[in-house]
């Protein structure tokens, strides 16, 4: 017990929280957005992957940080084009494009990185985001170093999720994307466009998941590895069924699911950590949120058309 | 635009569409080919010749087929129930596992060994998907994302036995399992042929699942509950005890590839065992429309894709990824033009 006050007591366990925190806040901002339209988008594992891999490159390239947040972003937003228009005109199943885009995205990425850098062996390191100096606040002790030591993309994170939450509830846009999830036909019936509602979602949504994964190569780390998105798409689907659909507890449920990920890292130190062996530890993230899934299964705040595909033809 | 469907789509339109997506993967193949710089007319026909080109070739074909034959097995059977099961990786390796572990049991009788350990196998890929399959029945977990997640799971698993309890202690330090005893090895098919009985296995298990959905009650339940559980259930399917039993068959079907890449190629269990045949064999199933005696003739060729691309990076410096992206290209090419087979694009 006293590791675990030591550790809750150390400045930087708090800032790890925040920065582990920050990919998945994007990418569960970008699922919540298309879910919340009526798609679940299961490309968001590759989307991360392709994101992580085009920022880092475009950086490598010679481009500004925020230029390739901007080129992460597009080619988000192009898989998203793809996604949305198989799923949404078409109506094809989203699980099969969803895991198509996954495979696909993923694939891309490997074939690029191999066709940019055919010789290296390591992959070559870039000037990551820096941390963001806040007059005053930063300077602050303990507080200073346990919140105020993010790097500007963290704080964008933040951010974006209050502006998802305005969006979703205080502008007329919200209000129609939101219908388009619950009840398409009176969307469609208000003379709106289901279909432009939704393929608007997925591609934005995509775009943010790609954020996500270039936090991992732009901020967190320096290099893109293949496997380093590892899993963390599927963890912000659970975290977006966790979160009940809504932004403001999807955040809180990326901060609390960063925490004991942040912590299980920790313990690996301790003398429990002599004990059990780290995969126990490794496997915790994955425990929760399957866990997250089972607790939050039983409520109903499930957009009523998610999975349903919506054409006009029918009634 | 709006879809409407085709009452009665004419043979040229089923045919002719699905040919069409093959051509668009080749054309794409082609362009990503021309992007790397190399000839693509040589690097299919590289690509071709390594899958097929010579006796050994084939043999490599037919052997990276066999686990794919299972794996996409799995999923068919799964997805014809709707049953999302994305976990093939983690029973293939619960398979392998279980083959490993009751394999090198001292004193185990000689011709039992086999299928013992197929048997144990199978047991354990069953359980794998049976805990998110019970999550779904009775709780309405989606099991999507817990089959996903059971993937990770279970390799930090095999990587802590491997490392720990399960770990070769002649293995120069290398995490990997003690090897089979001989009595414990599939046996090859023909002497001096490099292709073993789990191929035949493969094969017989397709010819199986066929039997099943086309001659027996549970075929034609799993197909009703896959159209419409509601409809099912109105019927008078017990759709929770179907979905089970899918699970208990598609996860000891994912299983059986890691049995027989143990029991078979292998000879012991390493974390590297399989380079995700699990989710390859959802490309393949798919490629197979879900139709098991489909699924062995997709499985040769996304294993021919795969083997044949190893040889032609080898030699035309195409990065073998493009083996990814052509099969990744081709699911979605092809799931699309199977929707224009039955459905009409009009305007307004």
């Amino acid at each position: 017990m006293t590791e675990l006050f030591d550790i809750l007591m150390q400045a930087s366990f708090w800032a790890a929280v925040l920065r582990i925190a920050s990919p998945l806040i994007f990418a569960t901002m970008g699922e919540l957005i298309c879910e919340r339209a009526g798609v679940l988008n299961l490309g968001i594992e590759g989307i991360m992957v392709i994101g992580a891999f085009t920022g880092w490159i475009a950086v490598y390239a010679g481009l500004g940080l925020w230029p390739g947040v901007g080129v992460a972003l597009l080619a988000g937003m192009a898989f998203g084009a793809l996604h949305a228009t198989l799923t949404v005109p078409f109506g094809l199943s989203q699980h099969v494009v969803g895991l198509g885009i996954t495979l696909l995205a993923t694939a891309t990425a490997s074939f690029a990185y191999r066709l940019a850098l055919p010789e290296v062996t390591s992959p070559p390191r870039i000037e990551p985001f820096a941390p963001l100096h806040i007059p005053g606040l930063s300077d602050l002790p303990w507080l200073g170093e346990a919140l105020f030591s993010q790097t500007a993309l963290t704080w964008a994170g933040f951010g974006l999720a209050g502006m998802v939450a305005f969006v979703l509830y205080r502008t007329p846009l919200g209000l129609a994307l939101r219908a388009a999830g619950e009840n398409p036909q009176a969307v469609a019936a208000q003379g709106l466009s289901v279909t432009g509602l939704r393929m608007g979602a997925v591609i934005a949504g995509s775009g943010l998941m790609a954020v996500g994964g270039a936090f991992l190569t732009m901020s967190a780390f320096s290099s893109f590895f293949f496997e380093m998105v590892n899993g963390r798409g599927w963890i912000c689907i659970a975290l977006v069924v966790f979160g009940a659909w809504r932004p403001g507890k999807a955040l809180l449920g990326a901060l609390l699911f960063a925490g004991f990920d942040a912590l299980q890292i920790r313990m690996q130190q301790t003398p429990l950590g002599q004990v059990v062996p780290y995969q126990v530890f490794l496997m915790v993230p994955y425990l929760l949120s399957i866990l997250a899934l089972i607790l939050m299964s039983r409520r109903a705040e499930i957009p009523a058309a998610l999975m349903t595909p919506f054409n006009r033809g029918e009634r | 635009m709006r879809l409407e469907p085709i009452a009665a789509p004419s043979l040229a339109r089923r045919l002719g569409l699905p040919a069409l997506a093959l051509a668009a993967t080749v054309l794409v193949a082609s362009a990503l080919a021309m992007l790397a710089g190399a000839d693509p007319l040589a690097t299919l026909g590289l690509i071709l010749q390594g899958a097929v080109g010579s006796k050994f070739a084939a043999l490599e074909t037919l052997n990276r087929a066999t686990p794919l034959i299972f794996t996409g097995l799995a999923v068919a059977v799964a997805f014809r129930a709707k049953l999302w099961n994305i976990g093939a990786e983690a029973q293939l390796y619960a398979g392998a596992l279980l083959t490993v572990v009751v394999g090198t049991q001292a004193g185990l009788p000689g011709p039992l060994a086999l299928p013992l350990m197929a048997g144990a196998a199978v047991l354990a890929g069953a359980l794998v998907l049976l805990g998110p399959v019970l999550l779904k029945t009775r709780m309405g977990v989606d099991e999507v994302v817990t089959t996903l997640l059971l993937n990770f799971i279970m390799a930090l698993l095999i990587s802590y036995l491997l490392e720990g309890p399960l770990k070769d202690p002649m293995g120069m330090g290398w995490p990997k399992s003690p090897a089979l005893p001989r009595d414990a090895r599939l046996p090859r098919l023909a002497e001096g042929l490099r292709l073993h009985w789990g191929f035949a296995l493969a094969l017989i298990c397709a010819a199986g699942i066929w039997l099943m959905q086309t001659r027996t009650t549970l075929g034609y339940e799993i197909r009703a509950v896959g159209l419409s559980p509601q409809a099912a259930r109105f019927a008078g399917i017990p759709v929770g005890r179907v979905l089970v039993k899918t699970a208990l068959i598609s996860g000891g079907l994912a299983a059986l590839a890691g049995f027989s890449e143990v029991a078979g190629l292998k000879g012991n269990l390493t974390a590297d065992l399989s380079p995700g045949f699990g989710y390859t064999g959802i490309i393949v199933a798919m490629l197979a429309l879900l139709h098991p005696l489909g699924v062995v003739v997709s499985a040769l060729f996304v294993a021919g894709i795969f083997v044949g691309a190893d040889s032609m990076s080898r030699a035309a410096g195409v990065p073998t990824y493009i083996a990814d992206m052509l099969l990744a290209t081709a699911l979605l090419f092809m799931v699309l033009a199977l929707l224009l087979t039955r459905m009409r694009v009009v305007r307004g």
